[in-house]
């Protein structure tokens, strides 16, 4: 994963609610073997509305999206994180997030903000014409006015976002507490493994 | 005496191998399902590092989103190639890959196959007390046999094929309890899609939910697994019902359970799961059946969820001022006028199927209302795709399959076809379908398709009206 402290530019000022990861990424999209690629397909239905954020060329580029309540919701699809990646967006900021898409968020550099609506108003509203600023070191979302939002963040995870840490390699640490925790299984719960079909 | 524990915190203490000092733990997974959407990268990435799959004994992989439903094999018995050149890079990437990490892998044209919630079930392969993942949201449907089951990402699956753990964070706890006798007419997805209405499409965030109450127990296996699928579509991390001796019967027997002396200690261990009396949930919802109709969706969010007799809401009737925005846009792309009947609506698709609704329960409902009826003419495309190909089998031991193609149906090969605009199964732009499955998105079963999320019975009665239809007026 790639190490990432600091976000800054424009936002793309999306806002709506519930925004799910079909509306991220098409089904039609995923039929690749690849995690390069999607931003073609990103938020598809969204930009077929004529004037939709996306393509006006006054965010083109822009690094973070700004979302309403409950973003990434529905499927399991990484290629959701992945097509925002390759469309160029480093943060989201929404008051909420479905478990599944943070979590992918997460696993590829992709941040996940959490701010109160009443922030994300405010944002929504500097994101129209200025710069936003993303901070995680310090934990806080800036706009150049007086705005200062603080948000919160695993410890762990920003642990791993700031050092672009590998979370595979970490846990095959833990390999010989693996090895026990199995050797364990198969004393008590033998009937575990499965039967050969 | 020990603290009393939820089900939820037996199944989490079971499986932690180690836990760190901020709440985080390495958690073991009993049960990997793999399917050929989600796997590829996370393949790719263990070739890229060097990586083996630890545990290819606890994973099982099944082609299912892809895979046209028509006939896999020709009149030579010859498997049938797949036309579209991506899906079927994507099928031969898993075909390539599952040997070559040593991972059992359940072929297109083998009885076994299907979605990968339908054959874990079915196979024995998925397990009460056990944790199960597997690439895709709606893994949350194993929990309707005790298992905490949830769906990940493809890094989530890489990290789990190479080190056969996660590490994890404990969810809160909610229980949905509901009580009663069920309506006439009212099935197990009715109950869900009540569920839904009532808890909004973000009320389980965060949550592990367990589905208590007499109505839950009183449903066979089938009907706990429709309702655990959808949890994941009112936010929850996973959904789980207790195991009892209706899920022990269920099991028993099944190719790859536990069998002898094996199959005793488990129904011994899996007795000792259930919720002790006097655990509590973070938070507690209830139910009264009695308030459960035959249910429909309006809109673009499964939470948008009406009694079939209901008429489709005005936006501005709505409290929150985004959840009228979100409420208009559904109206405009779904093409309704507030206000209109529900019963009013007509359909010119019927797709009944998905992990949601298409076990064989499922279709012995749909096929009750279809039995000597016929779709009606402006239903241009009704289609009926068996969750496995042994639930296929076993429908045409039945005789369903004719009952099925005399009414006007297509009978498909196993997969998950219209549920998502995924495989050539797709609903055309601008028209409506009555749709088993579990997801109502724009765009899902395919660009610009109207989707109406219903039960197997009401897919059928919508079938022989043409329109959205109360099953009750229909009911043999
Ligand atoms: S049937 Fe639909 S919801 Fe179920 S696994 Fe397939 S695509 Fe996902």
């Amino acid at each position: 994963m790639k190490a990432i402290s600091r976000v800054e530019g424009r936002a793309y000022p999306v806002g709506l609610k519930n925004i799910d990861t079909d509306v991220i990424i098409p089904a039609v999209w995923l039929k690749t073997i690849s995690r390069a690629g999607l931003g073609k397909g990103a938020f598809e239905s969204l930009r077929a509305v004529p004037g939709n954020v996306f393509d006006d060329p006054e965010y083109a580029g822009a690094p973070i999206l700004i979302a309403g309540d409950n973003f990434g919701c529905g499927s399991s699809r990484e290629h959701a994180a992945w097509a925002m990646a390759d469309l160029g967006i480093s943060a989201v900021i929404a008051p909420s997030f479905s478990d599944i898409f943070s979590g992918n968020a997460f696993k590829n550099g992709l941040l996940a903000i959490v701010l109160p609506q009443a922030a994300i108003d405010r944002l929504m509203e500097v994101a129209r014409t200025y710069d936003i600023h993303i901070d995680l070191e310090t934990q806080t979302v800036t706009t150049p006015f007086q705005d200062r939002f603080e948000f919160e963040i695993d410890p762990f995870r920003k642990h791993c976002l700031i050092n672009g840490v590998d979370e595979i390699g970490l846990t095959l640490k833990s390999s010989d507490a693996i090895s026990v925790y199995e050797a364990k299984l198969s004393a008590d719960r033998p009937w575990l493994a499965p039967n050969p079909v | 005496m020990s603290t009393p524990q939820t089900l939820y915190e037996k199944i989490w203490n079971a499986h932690v191998v180690e836990q760190r000092d901020d709440g985080t733990c390495l958690i073991f997974i009993d049960r990997h399902l793999v399917h050929e959407v989600t796997s590829p990268q996370a393949f790719e990435g263990l070739r890229a590092a060097g990586r083996r799959v630890r545990r290819p004994d606890l994973t099982l992989a099944v082609p299912d989103h892809n895979l046209p439903t028509t006939a896999r094999l020709d009149s030579h018995g010859q498997p049938i190639p797949i036309a579209d050149p991506e899906s079927a890079q994507q099928l031969e990437a898993l075909e390539r890959n599952a040997p070559e990490f040593g991972i059992k892998y359940i072929n297109a044209t083998d009885a076994k196959q299907g979605i990968v919630h339908v054959v874990g079930p079915e196979q024995g392969f998925s397990l009460p007390g056990t944790t199960i993942v597997c690439g895709d949201s709606h893994t949350a449907c194993h929990g309707g046999l005790g298992a905490l089951a949830f769906g990940i990402g493809t890094s989530e699956v890489e990290h789990v094929l190479a080190t056969q753990t996660l590490q994890l964070t404990r969810s809160k706890s909610m229980e949905v309890r509901v009580e009663g006798e069920l309506r006439a007419g009212v099935s197990a997805k009715d109950v869900v899609l009540h569920i839904t209405g009532v808890l909004g499409a973000a009320g389980g965030s965060g949550h592990v939910i367990e589905y208590t109450g007499s109505v839950i127990r009183a449903l066979s296996v089938e009907g706990r697994l429709t309702i655990s699928n959808m949890a994941i579509e009112h936010g929850a991390r996973a959904g789980l019902v207790a195991p009892d001796d209706t899920t022990f019967a269920y099991i028993k027997g099944r190719p790859m359970a536990p069998s002898g002396a094996n199959w005793d200690a488990a129904v011994a261990y899996w007795r000792t799961l259930a919720t002790d009396p006097g655990a509590t949930y973070d938070k507690v919802v209830s139910i009264d059946a009695a308030d459960i109709a035959p249910s429909v969706t309006w809109g673009t969010s499964p939470e948008d969820v009406l009694p079939i007799t209901g008429i489709v809401p005005d936006p501005s009737a709505f409290a929150d001022p985004s959840k009228q925005e979100a409420a208009r846009k559904s109206l405009d792309y779904m093409g309704l006028t507030p206000g209109t009947r529900m019963t009013d609506i007509e359909v010119q698709n019927i797709f009944i199927g998905s992990c949601t609704n298409s076990r064989i329960e499922d279709l012995r409902a749909a096929a009750e209302i279809l039995k000597g009826r016929k779709k009606a003419a402006n239903v241009k495309w009704a289609i009926v795709v068996p969750g496995s190909g042994l639930v296929k089998q076993q429908a045409e031991d039945e005789g369903l399959d004719r009952i099925f193609t005399d009414a006007g149906f297509e009978w498909r090969e196993p997969g998950c076809s219209a549920c998502l605009g995924m495989n050539p199964d797709k609903v055309p732009a601008g028209e409506r379908c009555a749709s088993t499955s579990n997801r109502n998105f724009v765009g899902r079963q395919g660009p610009g398709a109207r989707t109406h999320l219903v039960s197997p019975a009401m897919a059928a009665a919508a079938a022989v009206a043409g329109k959205l239809t109360d099953v009750r007026a229909l009911a043999n």
